[in-house]
């Protein structure tokens, strides 16, 4: 069991040292060119386009929420007795 | 007493060990080395927000501004004004209480900092409300990699906050807060970006609401029931991940989704949903409608119910540590005015946010309903067994947005 476990690791080792060779060369190719991100850059695909609206909008769920995190700063206190 | 562990190093151990080095080194080089792709600051703006929340019995609204300017190429500043008029009571107090009016002011200040194409920033927040008063700090960093494919982004906050109570001058509390948050941007393709959110959140100190109660049964009280403090832990850690979407659409329109999960000490587990699709009319005109889902089970130690005082060292009836589901449906409508760019405004927008969502809640029940009948017996539920508590709330934002 060990044996299998440590051979993984190593696998996965190789994989990521590969990995990030060659994404450390000066050469890597982006798959996406500069010139091909008119839509990316597109007010409509931000998920943070009004920052004031989603502070808040964020704050108004989580004072009625348990959960919380994962989603950007929202400021303190909670105005939710 | 000192316990000392005694460590046993397996081969395993040690490939876990250089894995762990080589991904610190090559985040190390990340930042330090490959910095020869585009960061920007933030866009100039300012915005001046109404925003509304009614429901529950709560009325809250109030003002928000922000301003944000760039200093020179390196360096954007921004300053963020906040008001919450609160009027009323939700459900939780008003079983014990009556209604009140309170106002909070939340004050932020944040300077952005491009250092050789890393983008860095530093915000300072305080809130303060007649019994609450909360401080926080938050730093983060973000970098672009694989020819700005991939943003990394890292996140850190300290929050302290006071806690009062009103008509008890003695009463002082503390409470202490950390998030550490990792973020990852990706592109996936030219219309396709994929998000990847983690943040671990610990407090510690006093984490209750001092107006809130929890009820027991008591046979001798006229209701059969009666209310005293609550008891939280005083510690919590929670851990949360969300994976997000965005997709755009032949015609200049976009559809995205989230998803998050979330779990804490407290045995609360959370799930979130949302989707969302954006189409715009012409250059002037933004449309965006969304629906949210949202589930959570109950805190270990809440109960709507207890069977006697002090049954349980920790207690709540706080109906946020229940379980319960809420599903919100949206609508935002934004019109952009565009300027010449020879002017010093580039752009201005006008939007209109509306969420109606509706809350249902599987254990907490509405303890006030009795209380409603005006002698009229009849109708009265029993002890544990009255309808089970509901209800739905309007958020509303209104704001302008000037680009320059």
């Amino acid at each position: 069991m060990k044996a299998i476990k440590s051979t993984h690791l190593r696998l996965l080792l190789v994989i990521m040292v590969s990995g990030f060779a060659s994404g450390c060369s000066s050469t890597f190719e982006p798959w996406v060119k500069p010139y091909e991100r008119d839509n990316l850059a597109d007010p409509i695909m931000s998920m943070n386009r009004n920052p004031v609206s989603l502070a808040y909008t964020h704050h108004a769920y989580q004072a009625r929420e348990g959960a919380r995190g994962a989603e950007g700063g929202a400021g303190g206190g909670c105005g939710c007795n | 007493m000192v316990v000392i562990k005694q460590k046993t190093i397996t081969p395993s151990g040690t490939v876990r060990k250089l894995i762990i080095r080589l991904i610190i080194a090559c985040i190390i080089v990340g930042l330090f080395v490959w910095q020869a792709f585009a960061a920007v600051l933030p866009q100039d703006r300012s915005d001046a927000m109404y925003h509304s929340y009614q429901g529950g019995g709560m009325s809250i609204d109030g003002p928000s501004i922000l301003l944000r300017k760039k200093i020179g190429n390196h360096v954007s500043v921004s300053a963020n004004y906040y008001v919450d008029t609160i009027s009323g009571a939700s459900i939780d107090v008003l079983a014990t209480a009556s209604p009140y009016a309170e106002e909070r002011t939340e004050n932020s200040v944040g300077v952005d900092f491009l250092h050789n194409k890393t983008l860095m920033s530093l915000n300072y927040t305080t809130s303060s409300e007649n019994d609450f008063e909360a401080q926080s700090i938050h730093f983060g960093v973000s970098q672009d990699f694989f020819g700005d494919l991939t943003t990394l982004s890292l996140g850190y906050s300290k929050g302290n906050d006071e806690v009062g109570k009103t008509g008890d001058e003695s009463f002082l509390e503390l409470a202490e807060r950390q998030n550490y948050q990792l973020g990852v941007t990706q592109v996936i393709t030219k219309n396709m970006i994929l998000g990847l959110s983690v943040e671990n959140i610990s407090d510690q100190g006093y984490l209750n609401n001092p107006y809130r109660s929890v009820r027991f049964i008591d046979a001798s009280s006229a209701r059969g029931y009666r209310f005293e403090t609550e008891v939280y832990p005083n510690t919590r850690r929670s851990n949360a991940a969300s994976i997000t979407a965005n997709y755009y659409l032949p015609y200049r329109a976009s559809v995205y989704g989230e998803a998050k999960v979330f779990s804490d000490s407290w045995g609360i587990q959370a799930n979130t949903y949302k989707l969302g699709y954006i189409h715009t009319f012409g250059d002037d005109w933004i449309v965006e409608m969304r629906a949210r889902h949202y589930q959570q089970d109950k805190a270990d130690f809440y109960q709507d119910l207890y069977t006697r005082s002090a049954e349980f060292n920790f207690r709540a009836r706080d109906k946020e540590m229940s379980t319960f589901n809420n599903l919100s449906l949206g609508l935002s409508l934004t019109y952009e005015f565009q300027f010449s760019a020879a002017n010093f405004f580039k752009k201005s927008t006008i939007n209109l946010d509306f969420d109606h969502v509706n809350y249902n809640y599987d254990d907490f029940r509405n303890v006030l309903v009795n209380s409603t009948l005006e002698g009229d017996t009849s109708g009265i539920a029993p002890v544990g067994e009255e309808p089970l508590y509901q209800f739905s709330a309007n958020i509303t934002r209104f704001y302008v947005s000037i680009f320059y």
